[in-house]
């Protein structure tokens, strides 16, 4: 059991589970919906190994069977805006008929309208936002891509989490059952409160000091002949 | 070496007393610089406008025909080369913006360098490759409607962006209001857009508050589609055409101008500085 793989394992056990996330990128999908009067919104993450787009959340119109669904990374509009890393805003798309197709074949829903901002964190690109059919407000399109880049900040935030822990997941899922021991600890002590979660401390730390000594008395003597 | 051995003149950036005629500028500017005298009805002829973006549909009815068009590929091993493009567009979004500068710089000559479209892994090394290739090829004016955030592309970029510069290539980048770094319109040789909502394709602003130093027409605009269609769309990235446009308007009129001298002309005829005379 390495150092890492104990870590991954405690990140897995305190980050939360794959379905509290989902939970927090589906609220914020669903906050931009009725901020914005829009009909639908949805949450895309960018699979960097794959170089596709992921639905992650979808709030609204579509469906939640959407999720999980996945097309080539540059296509679609969420491709472009997560690829010239620009917000952009485009009325009556439904009038075009190769858009129309692709977005009823990717997501059962022909809107007329998208609001679409990158998700972007530190210097990665982490997916896209999009907003569809809201009414028209005039004079208000600035105001609202505005709007939109500060919950485009926060879903980037959350998918950052997100990734986080599906990678503590991942090492922990390939380094065996011991671990999800660790990581089942680490959660247990991290959901207690005050005085409790102080007692897991203090005695995760007298663990700590007794296995520390029996690894330091069990660690191998220096090779024959040599000297300490 | 010693001064002697020298085959070649060093550079010499100063001006000796009496050489100011080497220096003589080709026009001289009037008192009040106009718009009639910054571009009059060039139309931007002559004018070598290069989109940066994801290719250009050949012949839609809102861009005419093409002077060339070229995609930057990357193959799975990293490779990267310039090949004849003969895929057009990709996903609209450079159609788009070749449309809006035809529409305002009718006679300008327009070459698309396609970097986009071929996913996102391995965008940036593309986008590099391809503003050098605009760079070496001396177009007058490059549109970039598109940024990065990485941050390990940034010294190309910034090295590319001055070298456009004293090259007499304009480079006019989309600028974008997240919160994040993002490259190359951060730049100062380069000129960078944001939008405003007025509905004139000619009305734009210089901002005295930069990074962002113009404003232009970026609120429900009928750009050129796929499929010879159009649709009405808002955003930086079709800023940025309208100031790429009013660039070549200037060029074609005034051929000479250095990139320094284009943005003191674009200065002193935008909308808030002409208005305050």
């Amino acid at each position: 059991m390495t150092r890492d793989d104990l870590r991954a394992a405690v990140a897995a056990g305190v980050f939360g589970s794959e379905a509290g996330h989902q939970e927090l990128l589906r609220s914020i999908a669903e906050v931009a919906q009725a901020i914005f009067h829009a009909k639908a919104a949805s949450i895309f993450l960018l699979d960097e190994e794959t170089d596709e787009l992921v639905f992650e959340a979808i709030a609204g119109e579509g469906s939640d069977s959407l999720v999980g669904t996945r097309f080539p990374s540059s296509t679609g509009i969420a491709g472009w805006v997560l690829v010239t890393r620009q917000p952009l805003v485009l009325e009556d798309v439904s009038e075009d008929p190769r858009f129309a197709k692709d977005a009823a074949e990717s997501t059962g829903y022909v809107p007329k309208g998208i609001m679409a901002v990158p998700l972007l964190h530190g210097e990665r690109a982490l997916g896209v936002l999009e907003v569809l059919d809201r009414p028209a407000r005039p004079g208000a399109a600035l105001e609202e891509v505005e709007l939109l880049g500060l919950f485009a900040g926060q879903a980037a935030i959350a998918l950052d989490l997100l990734q986080a822990a599906r990678r503590a997941r991942a090492a922990l899922e390939g380094s065996g059952a011991e671990l999800e021991t660790v990581a089942r600890l680490a959660a247990a002590v991290d959901r207690l409160e005050d005085e409790r979660r102080a007692a897991g401390i203090e005695l995760l730390a007298s663990l700590d000091a007794l296995l520390g000594d029996e690894s330091r008395a069990a660690r191998p003597p220096g090779p024959l002949g040599s000297t300490p | 070496m010693s001064a002697a051995e020298r085959t070649e003149p060093l550079p010499a950036w100063s001006l000796p007393a009496g050489a100011e005629k080497a220096i003589e500028l080709a026009v001289q500017w009037p008192a009040e610089v106009t718009r009639d005298w910054a571009w009059g009805s060039s139309g931007g002829r002559g004018v070598r406008v290069c989109i940066l973006d994801s290719g250009i549909e050949p012949d839609h009815p809102s861009v005419g025909p093409l002077s060339g068009a070229v995609a930057v590929v990357r193959s799975d091993d990293g490779e990267i080369s310039i090949e004849e493009d003969e895929q057009g567009d990709l996903c609209g979004h450079g159609t788009a913006c070749a449309g809006i500068v035809r529409a305002l710089a009718p006679e300008c000559e327009l070459y698309s360098v396609r970097v986009l479209g071929a996913g996102y892994t391995g965008s940036g090394p593309v986008l590099v490759a391809g503003l050098r290739y605009a760079i070496e090829n001396g177009y007058d004016v490059v549109n970039m409607s598109l940024s990065t955030t990485k941050r390990e592309l940034a010294e190309s970029l910034h090295e590319l962006a001055d070298l456009a510069y004293f090259q007499k290539t304009m480079l006019v980048a989309s600028a974008h209001n997240l919160p994040v770094e993002s490259y190359p319109w951060r730049f100062a040789s380069v000129l960078s857009v944001g939008s405003h909502d007025r509905p004139e394709p000619l009305d734009y602003f210089y901002n005295p508050d930069p990074p962002v130093e113009f404003f232009a027409r970026g609120v429900d605009i009928d750009v050129a589609w796929m499929e010879g269609s159009t649709l009405r769309v808002t955003g930086n990235s079709f800023a940025t055409p309208h100031m790429t446009a009013i660039c070549a308007l200037v060029r074609g009129e005034h051929p000479e101008l250095t990139p320094f001298q284009l943005k003191s002309v674009l200065y002193l005829t935008a909308t808030n500085v002409i208005g305050s005379r």
